[in-house]
């Protein structure tokens, strides 16, 4: 047949009937294809379970060579593998699912008003917007307390309120007749702080005057570390304090040495204090180190209010240029910014990621602004006449409080906070018995402040310094060893890209200043003032006499 | 407008007419910050908190004997019943639970140098008066004595020399005595039916191997410690070792190791096979290690030496004791015993006193509930977990010494730190440098097949 074809010049052409498929071999093609759709998704659960509840990288176990270790470390990975697993596979038991709000058609969110929302929901949940209306002593500062139960409201001319407002009960209400600058609840909803016109003070849940803390005076900033239990206060003097509230001691003193601090806050994954300035430095505070342990330059003016999101990645910072800034807490770089009609007033960024900025009379709440820039807000809400002074989330609700010149106002924003709580951790149904054990439990295993560093995890982690590194110098000498090791730039005269130019610009991260920025600063104006035939510093050039009323300029 | 809200009902969350409220749980590390830190300070509380509840002593058996207490028997087929045996030659049987005496017996003349129950729970002394008593199960004793002051015994085996040892065979009618040779004896019969001797003419101890049934351990005042078969009646290896070894202990679960209580301040932990070194040793004592017991689980070990402490060794650990217990009046201790459930240790000393210890001083023996277990097991991993940090380290390694032992330990520190010194001087100056011997090849002279 072949050969008959290929002497006349034909092509055998294939037939054009679809072969015949049997049954079993279809069978045998959707079994595989079901095994392999499903390995696939046991692969993509996996990832997702290491991605959320690993505990950090790999070890490559098999490059280990010493045997006992080894199989020590296999276990170890073999047990956080099987615990990110589990853990991911619980989350088939939680029961709430976090809130949402949509628009259909022509809507916008940021259209919806406080009246429409609540007007969808049921009557117990459009219970939880809420307006009081106190004229009298305002602007209010508020908190919420950590499980989100309760509320503690400040005015300005001396109203403290504290009270359950999910069941409108009033626990106390204070007239203290002088100028409040900031209120806090502490460890738990029994305690809180108020820092009043000269002196912070500690009331109890009945209003009685527990303690006066006369350490810290005139305090425009407070923020507790509930895991520490340290109070921290910020006051007009510059001077951070951290008080603890547990034994009592003031733990240290530190001088920001950058004058009276517009603002601060706390990360709450590694009880690092955040404290904005006037000259539109934001500087990280722990309580081991007598100087910041970064300096962020983050706005041309005062950093009017600062947040930091639940997972300590993200830094929301309001300058006095109507701009709101996200930064990377990772690397200390801007990731978008925002500007806002006039400058805001206070921030706040809700459990899941909500940011919420009150300026003027206006509250506006964004969502999903942090990591991607967002177009329009989420939701807007006006309080006519009334500045806003303080925007706070509920902890485990999906409210927003809004403390303003005429009072308070609770408003709905759906989707703002964890639906699912862990009871062990903090429990916003708990009875006496359990808010006394839960106290008990926070007591044993209060953290040192001595533990306070920006990696949460350094502890049990293997300290890689060298002995006499560890025995004689302090960590801040260490690294400024460190650091001039690792600067060798070759002096070289010639052209303008000298190698420390190309340095200073390829590193980048200019609003950081650190000992290794200053000191190449130091280097460049050395230089310069080299080049132009001058004395090495402005110092020199002055002499003896003059120069100890010399001072740099400020930065 | 689609919009959700979370609205938590509070029927779910606060259950009517229930007392225990549901704990909803959120394994989000977001939710659950500073979990290393959190953890060590647990860590930390478990280690303090262990060193808090670290209550050894017990109390003591009775009132003791009015001699030194030289031997145990424990009989491991009954938890509460232990036989003491003293200096002035007499024999007390205790209860365990109420730590009281059953009943006393002038069982020999001269110092009741060992004991041992055989398999069918009869109590055999041997003495310094050359005589080996067999005494009845303690429960028809116990019958007899309520009728009248005098027990005697069932049966008495006459030897030519002070018996310094005995032990019994696990399953057969056999027991073997160690004074200048060793006699292998038939309870039956009045003589022994073999000798066995190999060099010494002292034998200090001999013990059965519980597992391997026919295997023999003795030691020798000549530094031997020797290992016999019995279904061939032949001595198998001989180890002569730096020292003289005082006592031997074969380890329960692992039928080819044995400890042995050394001389020189340490215990040794041997295999039989490979006697050309040691498989662990055993330090901390300042003073010989008069008497050595392993836990019936094999894994712990007691040692009480001259130095009138005692200490427990983790087997499996490194060579260092995890535990010393001592008391301001105990004396020298000449024997020391762990009883049948692995618990409690026992020890008895020249002052005449036997006291009762707890093998884990922390631990307590009441029923525990679910909670209370598991949280001693969380907090146990957590120990375990952070057993490097320096603070716990410190806390969980920390003893209070007696000063004149703190003393000896420095004294004896410094003595083994100069000889290492001299010895690497010499090796610098020498022309061929021998090799260093291992720590645990030092106590081997020499093995014999």
């Amino acid at each position: 047949m072949e050969s008959d074809d290929e002497e006349i010049g034909a092509v055998t052409v294939a037939p054009s009937r679809p072969t015949k498929v049997d049954a079993k071999t279809m069978l045998q093609k959707r079994h595989r294809e079901q095994a392999e759709a499903e390995e696939t998704a046991v692969q993509e659960f996996q990832q997702k379970a290491f991605e959320e509840y690993g505990r950090g990288a790999r070890v490559p176990v098999k490059t280990i060579k010493a045997k006992r270790l080894r199989e020590n470390m296999k276990r170890m990975e073999g047990k956080f593998r099987d615990g990110a697993l589990q853990a991911k596979a619980a989350e088939l038991l939680l029961e709430e699912t976090p809130g949402y709000l949509e628009a259909e058609g022509l809507e916008k969110t940021y259209h919806f008003t406080q009246k429409a929302i609540q007007q969808e929901l049921d009557v117990g949940t459009a219970k939880k917007g809420f307006e009081l209306k106190l004229p009298t002593f305002g602007p209010y500062c508020i908190d919420y307390s950590r499980t989100g139960t309760d509320l503690l409201i400040g005015g300005r001319k001396g109203h403290v309120a504290a009270f359950d407002w999910r069941a409108s009960s009033l626990h106390t209400e204070l007239q203290l007749n002088e100028t409040i600058r900031d209120v806090k609840w502490l460890h738990n909803s029994q305690f809180f702080a108020v820092s009043q016109k000269k002196y912070v003070y500690i009331y109890d849940l009945k209003g009685i005057e527990i303690h006066c803390l006369k350490k810290h005076i005139e305090v425009t900033n407070m923020e507790f570390l509930p895991y520490h239990f340290l109070l921290a206060t910020v006051g007009n003097a510059g001077y951070l304090k951290y008080q603890d509230t547990s034994t009592g001691n003031l733990v240290c003193e530190l001088n920001t040495k950058m004058g009276t601090p517009s603002s601060m806050t706390q990360n709450p994954q590694n009880a690092i204090l955040h404290v904005g300035h006037a000259k539109g430095i934001v500087t990280l505070w722990s309580p081991n180190v007598t100087t910041p342990l970064v300096k962020v330059l983050c706005h041309q003016g005062p950093v009017r209010a600062i947040a930091v999101d639940r997972e300590g990645t993200y830094m929301a910072t309001v300058g006095q240029e109507s701009l709101v800034s996200i930064w990377d807490n990772r690397m200390y770089k801007k990731v978008h910014s925002y500007t806002t009609p006039a400058p805001a007033k206070s921030i706040h960024i809700s459990d899941r990621g909500l940011l919420a900025v009150g300026w003027g009379s206006h509250t506006v709440v964004w969502k999903d602004a942090i990591r991607t820039k967002a177009n329009s807000p989420y939701l807007q809400h006006h309080t006519p006449a009334n500045a806003v002074e303080d925007v706070r989330f509920c902890p485990f609700e999906d409210v927003l409080g809004v403390g303003h010149a005429g009072g308070f106002e609770s408003i709905i924003v759906p989707g703002s906070g964890e639906a699912n709580f862990d009871a062990l951790e903090l429990n916003p149904f708990e009875n006496k018995k359990q808010r006394q054990e839960a106290e008990v439990k926070m007591l044993l295993n209060k953290l040192q402040p001595e533990m306070i560093s920006l990696d949460q995890n350094a502890i049990g982690k293997i300290d890689r310094r060298r002995p006499e590194e560890k025995d004689q110098e302090s960590w801040q000498e260490a690294e400024k060893k460190r650091i001039d090791e690792k600067i060798k730039i070759k002096d070289r005269q010639r052209g303008k890209n000298s190698a420390l130019r190309r340095y200073l610009r390829k590193t980048g991260k200019k609003n950081i200043i650190d000992e290794k920025r200053l000191k190449l600063e130091g280097l460049k104006e050395k230089r310069k003032r080299l080049a132009q035939g001058l004395a090495e510093s402005k110092r020199e050039e002055l002499g003896p006499a003059v120069s100890r009323f010399y001072r740099p300029p400020a930065r | 407008m689609k919009v959700k809200t979370i609205s938590r009902s509070s029927s779910t969350y606060v259950p009517q007419g229930t007392t225990s409220a549901p704990v909803p749980r959120n394994l989000n590390p977001v939710l659950h910050p500073f979990e290393k830190a959190r953890e060590y300070t647990r860590a930390l509380n478990a280690t303090k908190l262990n060193r808090m509840f670290a209550k050894p002593f017990l109390g003591q058996l009775g009132n003791g004997h009015v001699d030194g207490v030289y031997s145990f028997a424990v009989d491991p087929n009954v938890l509460n019943r232990v036989a003491s045996g003293s200096g002035d030659g007499v024999v007390k049987l205790w209860e365990m639970t109420d730590r009281s005496q059953i009943y006393a017996i002038k069982a020999h003349d001269g110092i009741v140098k060992d004991m041992c129950y055989n398999n069918d729970g009869m109590l055999l002394t041997c003495a310094s008066d050359q005589k080996v008593k067999l005494w009845d199960n303690p429960s028809k004793l116990e019958e007899n004595s309520s009728q009248n002051g005098t027990i005697p015994p069932v049966m008495t085996y006459l030897g030519t020399n002070s018996f310094n040892s005995i032990t019994c065979h696990r399953y057969d009618n056999a027991f073997v005595t160690a004074s200048s040779s060793i006699g292998v004896w038939d309870i039956s019969r009045t003589k022994p039916t073999t000798t066995l001797s190999w060099g010494s003419d002292s034998i200090t101890t001999v013990r059965f191997n519980p597992t391997e049934t026919s295997i023999l351990a003795s030691a020798g005042t000549d530094r031997s410690l020797v290992f016999y078969d019995l279904r061939l009646s032949t001595p198998v290896t001989k180890l002569i070792t730096t020292m003289c070894t005082n006592c031997i202990s074969w380890n329960p679960m692992e039928p080819f190791n044995l400890a042995v209580g050394n001389e020189d301040h340490n215990a040794y932990i041997f295999d039989m096979r490979k006697l050309d070194k040691a498989l662990n040793v055993l330090k901390d004592h300042v003073a010989a290690v008069m008497d050595i017991c392993y836990s019936p689980t094999g894994q712990e070990l007691v040692t009480g030496s001259y130095d009138r402490t005692l200490r427990l060794y983790s087997v499996r650990e490194h060579g260092h004791s995890r535990d010393i217990y001592h008391t301001k009046r105990m004396q020298r201790i000449f024997s020391v015993a762990f009883t049948p459930d692995a618990r409690y240790v026992l020890s008895g000393s020249d002052d005449g006193n036997i006291r009762l210890w707890r093998a884990k001083a922390s631990e307590r023996s009441h029923v525990r509930s679910t909670r209370e277990r598991m949280k001693l097991e969380y907090d146990e991993a957590l120990k375990k977990r952070y057993a490097h940090m320096p603070e716990i380290r410190r806390i969980a390694r920390h003893r209070h010494i007696p000063s004149t032992i703190k003393k000896m330990s420095d004294t004896k520190r410094t003595e083994l730190a100069s000889i290492k010194r001299k010895d690497e001087n010499r090796r610098k100056n020498e022309r061929n440098m021998v090799a260093r011997v291992p720590e645990r090849q030092k106590i081997v002279l020499k093995s014999v097949q």
